[in-house]
């Protein structure tokens, strides 16, 4: 080590990383279980990348229509594709209602009905008795739902008068030589001081890895950072070649037009002007689920009948719906189409592309939130001291596409089980593992190695060149010869990660030295992704192989384990595990895959 | 008479310049203030001269290609980049708004970028918030009712009462507002600031809270509400077109209305 860095330590019962919904979430239910928590976060809580959510969070509530939560059930199966855990599944579902009961009586601003309840619309994949029409499922705030949602939670957590460390930046778990985990290292970005948390158990709810490829819906702080740390400390990331495309991010800025804008009522045309998903979709058309809807935006397009000047987008059609139901239901997106696409959405139409949007794959838990290190004698094998929730994490619950408005529900129904799990396994009276002089000395050279880095590469002319392969090369339509293609291109670019140069040497606020940690994240989650995508020989859900169309479940289904070597030029190992093919109870049995089709 | 200089250290001294290439045809200059907490020298203004025919629309895309191309040293906080999540506000072509929602071509001539006014700053544009972060929680901004809750469902909330909250939850706490306000300049030890006094009102409107009085009488202060004198530089500022000032006047009238 170049420098010798003072390192501040602190003692928890649980630290969770992250402070988005699921992190909010875990950190309010170990706070009220009595337990001493520390939540610590890159951005100041209402920063984190739920506040963009905007159509709604799934529940059965039935508020506008008869629902039942076997049918939320059914369409989260079909929409994974059934590469969901459905155990997983059924304990998502069926907690959805409460769930959304409990945020209201947090005082969410919902909007409401004529009634006063919860205003529900209908959104892709969502559908009345398993598949014969859309209903309305998606609890909504206006088109700000999940900006509605994480301010509630802070709320409750500063009720509840949480311990937050804001904009501190996490660098690794500290592993104990048993193979539990005992805490992680994080970098105060004001103070510029080094912490280590000794926690009897870590959470991890560190949101999705978007920025992996050029064109996202993401914010930029979505660099996937825990996958990174978990990737460090030898564990493996599941399901990663599944990565969702929203149908509708506005055309070159890549902002998000909620999917609620078709569930009130909007549909997508190509330069004929022909309302083509009916051909895709002939049932629920425009409200199938994206994946399907993605595809059929990106087939329209490459049979030249895509919109514009090179047909290179689609237009989203809302200006029959009339101003009042846009400015009341759709506020947001009504503006955020005229900053970023100059279009006024009362008038004409919206153009559109599918836009990188959602990682369904992740850090593998159980449905209680307890991290896996799959093993083959037992692929429900844990890492005692870890756990993980909301995008960083891979229940699974979304399996290879995720339905819309299931995200929302994912964070707070798997942060919660994250906060009643620890509970229950935490002991606030324990006394605490001892850490050792060398815990989490990896980390700070780590640190330190990026921090002095003086090779010939600036970070973002990697990153660039990263996520231009990973859009190209890894995109809505995958073949063996463009995933083998871009498996090499990676490997080349991520062999290049030891040349990279840093300019800034500050201990504040030091934003160079943050973007290349997480970088080296960045390039974790996009070997590992385009790794598992290349070995997946057959089309299901997001991973559409052009190659092998059809669902093979005799021989995939099963979720993929990659396990990405940090150290040696992100060189990715395979290994599978299979799918949970039981129910968590007796009131709903499993349900057999099928065909699929909306 | 009494003279009054600045401290020393604060005064902002001319920096770098970085120029565009040759072949640029469209160049416009950003001058952005930057501070090095390290040196101890003097905040200073570097120019960067951008090609605008090779940059993204907004003065955020700006600042990312300044940071990925010309200096990597700039710091700036930034996060989704349409407007919902309140990192990167900062004064622009002299108003405070968020630089992902600024279109360069609002500004004429050289582009102006400083943070936020009146707030500590820990680096170039990056200003320490934790006093408004703090004020906000002193207001207590949760939902407050002793009421129990239905067992099995949503308390009701009729659509007339719900819109009471349109133009305040979609607040983003991004204090572009409250750090427009010259009484926030003056006194923000101890007046709240329209930031804060909207999130105030936002549990006051709220149909479901029943701490309307407990909430007003924690308002009810020389300096936490009355140092607001309608000045309406929040309105005026906010990126979001909301309307702290009405708020700041409806908890005085709220006030009035209990006193008569």
């Amino acid at each position: 080590m170049s420098e010798s860095y003072k390192i501040i330590d602190h003692n928890y019962d649980v630290v969770v990383m992250g402070a988005g919904g699921a992190g909010l979430r875990a950190t309010l239910g170990t706070v009220e279980a009595g337990l001493k928590t520390a939540c610590i976060t890159k951005v100041f809580p209402t920063r984190s990348h739920t506040v963009a959510a905007q159509g709604g969070i799934g529940a059965s509530l039935g508020n506008m229509s008869e629902d039942h939560w076997q049918w939320h059930m059914y369409d989260t199966v079909k929409g994974s594709d059934w590469l969901g855990d459905q155990d997983a599944i059924e304990y998502m579902c069926r907690n959805a209602v409460p769930a959304v009961h409990e945020l209201e009586h947090y005082g969410m601003p919902f909007s409401r009905t004529e009634d006063g309840k919860i205003y529900q619309r209908p959104f892709g994949g969502h559908t009345r008795d398993h598949g014969k029409a859309p209903v309305e499922r998606a609890c909504a705030a206006a088109d700000r739902t999940g900006h509605a949602m994480l301010h509630t939670l802070y709320q409750q957590c500063l009720k509840n008068k949480a311990e937050f460390f804001v904009e501190y930046i996490a660098l690794d778990l500290i592993m104990d030589e048993d193979g539990s985990c005992k805490g992680l290292v994080a970098w105060d970005l004001d103070t510029g001081e080094l912490h280590r948390f000794n926690a009897k158990m870590v959470i991890l709810a560190s949101g999705g890895y978007g920025r992996a490829f050029f064109s996202c819906t993401s914010a930029h702080t979505c660099t996937g950072d825990g996958h990174g740390m978990v990737a460090r400390a030898g564990l493996g990331l599941q399901d990663m070649e599944f990565v969702q495309f929203h149908p509708t991010g506005i055309y070159g800025s890549g902002c998000l037009i909620t999917e609620g804008a078709r569930g009130e009522g909007g549909y997508l045309t190509n330069s004929e002007g022909e309302r083509f998903m009916e051909r895709y979709a002939p049932t629920v058309k425009d409200l199938a689920s994206r994946d399907v809807v993605s595809r059929g935006m990106a087939q329209e397009i490459r049979d030249g009948r895509g919109v514009g000047e090179h047909g290179e987008y689609i237009h989203l059609h809302l200006e029959h719906l009339g101003s009042e139901v846009l400015w009341e239901r759709l506020p947001g997106i009504t503006e955020t189409a005229k900053i970023f696409a100059g279009v006024d959405a009362t008038k004409e139409p919206i153009p559109v592309l599918p836009t990188v949007h959602y990682n369904m794959g992740g850090i593998p838990t159980n449905y209680k939130g307890e991290v896996l290190r799959p093993t083959a004698k037992d692929p429900n094998a844990i890492v005692p001291g870890l756990m993980a929730a909301g995008e960083a994490a891979c229940v699974s619950v979304h399996g290879a596409n995720r339905l819309g408005t299931n995200s929302l529900l994912d964070l707070v129904v798997f942060g919660r089980a994250c906060g009643l799990h620890a509970a229950e396994v935490v002991d606030a009276k324990a006394s605490f593992k001892e850490l050792k002089a060398t815990d989490g000395e990896e980390a700070v050279e780590r640190f330190d190695r990026l921090r002095w880095a003086k090779g010939s590469r600036p970070t973002a002319d990697i990153r660039l060149e990263m996520q231009r392969v990973m859009q190209s090369n890894c995109g809505v339509f995958r073949t063996s010869e463009i995933l083998k293609e871009g498996k090499d291109k990676l490997s080349e670019t991520a062999k290049t990660l030891p040349d990279v140069g840093v300019s800034d040497r500050s201990l504040i606020w030091n934003s160079d030295l943050v973007e290349t940690l997480e970088l080296e994240n960045l390039m974790t989650c996009a070997a590992a992704t385009m790794n598992s995508a290349e070995a997946r020989h057959e089309s299901r859900g997001a991973h559409a192989h052009e190659d092998f169309p059809k669902r093979d479940d005799e021989t995939w289904m099963k979720h993929t384990i990659a396990t990405v070597d940090t150290d040696k030029g992100y060189g990715v190992d395979l290994t599978y595990r299979p799918v949970n093919n039981f129910t968590l109870t007796d009131e709903v049995s499993y349900i057999e895959p099928k065909e699929r089709v909306y | 008479m009494v003279e009054f200089n600045l401290p020393a250290n604060s005064v902002v001294k001319e920096g770098k310049t970085f120029s565009a290439p040759a072949d640029a045809k469209n160049v416009r200059a950003f001058k952005i203030y930057r501070f090095d907490p390290d040196s101890g020298d003097n905040p200073r203004t570097d120019t960067y001269d951008i090609d605008l025919d090779k940059c993204g629309p907004m003065v955020l895309d700006a600042l990312i290609k300044i940071k990925n191309e010309i200096d990597a040293t700039l710091t700036f906080r930034r996060s989704c980049r349409e407007g919902i999540c309140g990192s990167c506000a900062m004064n622009i072509d002299g108003r405070n708004t968020l630089a992902c929602l600024k279109p360069i071509d609002d500004i004429k001539g050289e582009v102006k970028i400083y943070p936020l006014p009146h707030m500590p700053v820990v680096k170039d544009l990056v200003p320490d918030l934790s006093q408004p972060y703090a004020q906000l929680a002193s207001i207590e901004p949760w939902l407050k009712a002793d009421s129990p809750t239905p067992p099995d469902g949503e308390r009701l909330q009729s659509r007339e009462e719900r819109a009471k909250l349109d133009g305040l939850w979609e607040c983003i706490l991004c204090f572009s507002c409250s750090t427009a306000c010259p009484s926030y300049w003056w006194n923000s030890d101890r007046y709240l600031g329209p930031a804060v006094l909207l999130q105030a009102y936002r549990w006051l409107a709220d149909s479901r809270d029943e701490y309307t009085g407990e909430r007003l009488d924690a308002l009810e202060d020389p300096f936490r509400l009355y140092r607001c004198h309608t000045i309406m530089n929040c309105t005026n500022t906010c990126p979001k077109g909301l309307n702290p000032a009405l708020a700041i006047t409806e908890i005085k009238k709220m006030i009035a209305e209990r006193r008569a």
